[in-house]
């Protein structure tokens, strides 16, 4: 199906005439195969499958990123799920701790008002007791002086040292008659 | 040339013709591997479109970028819309030839408005033709692989669902569509397209050439109009381009499919 290297059917001007123009010369066939089969080789063996090769990467590349992303949206989850119950448990330790808290001061303000008022009381009993010890002091005291002042003075007008036994016996009964005396004016008043 | 007897002065009006499509060897003259220009616009094409792809894809990265995007894009596109549409996953065996095939193609057919070279490397008929015998060859050895070769011709040519003696008159037309025009109708439709082209182009430009430099003042603003003729003419050589190297791809595409499906 080759024309001629020059063909014999070709006027002056080089152009192939009738049928010749469809039949290709061999060289020219041999050139465009040589190119052919040059592009087809780069694209079988280079173009195409380092292409592939990078496809397909990028298709893992996205299926792992996915998949990560999921992990760590469930991770998320989880996380998020455990903070919310820390929340809750805290919030919950709280308001016990609080109303805790809360009883424990209502204990000790109670604690602390009986001692205090115990220890009021106990002041005043005190007092009390001392009060009425001194007042048992003076009376005695007073009652020897009035004593010893009546004799002194029942001296004077006797006139005579009286037997010792006997002024004191007197001045008893007297005391004793004065004291009787005050507790019924106290008695009446 | 009649025309340049017309002309008296300058280099007159180049018509295009063609002789275009038969220039001098270059190399090798007398020898089988006659070396010519045309040859030369083939071996550069294919050496920038082999370039420009084995670029794209020498250190290939997962997230791609510049020339890698414009190498996928491309295979991508042969991928989706000539094998994928057409013959489904399976045939993505035919990828390595598809693509080849359509950027062979496209790339020779390009270098008819590239300048300096102003040829298309398909507009001889070698091109067209031995790209068509190896698509003949890649179809028919599909199908018969496929069903062995009794069961492929009488699938071809012996189309089911037909009374027998419909066959008398079926039968020689089916081989005829199938085996003959086939090829040839390929080889026709890339080779006529692209030297029409070029003519086009060639018209258009030494039309322009010779009315705004070498005809009378009167005729020189028609040669803006040439001019802007054969820019028009050159977007649409683009066109032609990107479509005649679909067109064949896609046919090739076709044909497989046909050839390797259980029913014509």
């Amino acid at each position: 199906m080759t024309r001629e290297t020059n063909p014999q059917a070709a006027e002056d001007d080089g152009v192939p005439e009738g049928i010749d123009l469809f039949l290709p010369p061999f060289y020219d066939i041999f050139w465009s195969a040589v190119c052919f089969a040059v592009l087809f080789w780069i694209f079988w063996k280079y173009v195409l499958p380092k292409m592939k090769t990078a496809l397909d990467a990028r298709s893992e590349g996205i299926e792992q990123k996915l998949e990560q992303a999921e992990r760590e949206r469930n991770e998320a989850h989880v996380l998020l799920e455990q903070y919310r119950e820390q929340l809750a448990e805290a919030r919950s330790d709280a308001a016990q701790i609080r109303a805790e808290a809360q009883a424990e001061r209502q204990s000790i303000v109670t604690e602390a008002r009986t001692e205090a008022q115990e220890a009021a009381s106990a002041v005043a009993e005190r007092a009390e007791v001392q009060l009425s010890a001194e007042a048992d002091r003076v009376r005695n005291v007073l009652a020897r002086d009035v004593g010893r002042l009546a004799t002194d003075l029942a001296e004077k007008i006797v006139g005579e040292t009286l037997d010792e036994q006997k002024v004191s016996a007197t001045v008893d009964r007297f005391i004793a008659d004065l004291e009787s005396v005050a507790a019924e004016e106290q008695e009446t008043r | 040339m009649p025309t340049t007897d017309l002309i008296a002065e300058g280099e007159g009006f180049h018509t295009p013709s063609l002789v275009d499509f038969f220039p001098p060897a270059i190399l090798f003259e007398g020898t089988p591997f006659e070396f010519t220009r045309v040859n030369m616009i083939q071996v550069l094409m294919t050496v920038a479109i082999a370039t420009l792809f084995i670029l794209a894809f020498r250190r290939p990265q997962v997230v791609p970028r510049g020339l890698q995007n414009i190498g996928e894009l491309a295979v991508n596109f042969v991928q989706t819309y000539v094998i994928d549409s057409i013959m489904g996953e399976k045939g993505r065996r035919y990828l390595p030839y598809l693509v080849t095939l359509f950027f062979f193609i496209l790339a020779l057919n390009l270098a008819g408005i590239v300048p300096g070279l102003n040829l298309a490397g398909t507009s001889v008929v070698a091109v067209p033709a031995m790209l068509a015998v190896i698509s003949w060859l890649v179809f028919n050895i599909a199908g018969i692989r496929k069903h062995g070769f009794g069961q492929y011709m009488k699938v071809n040519l012996f189309p089911p669902g037909v009374p027998i003696p419909v066959y008398i008159l079926l039968t020689p037309i089916e081989f005829l569509s199938t085996f003959i025009l086939r090829p040839i109708t390929l080889t026709i439709r890339l080779l006529a397209n692209m030297m029409a082209g070029h003519l086009m182009l060639v018209l258009f430009f030494a039309g322009a050439h010779y009315l705004l430099l070498e005809a009378d003042w009167i005729l020189r603003p028609l040669g803006l109009g040439a001019a802007a003729m054969g820019l028009g003419v050159t977007a649409f050589e683009i066109l032609i381009s990107v479509l005649q190297a679909y067109i064949f791809t896609l046919l090739t595409a076709l044909y497989i499919a046909g050839a390797e499906s259980e029913s014509h």
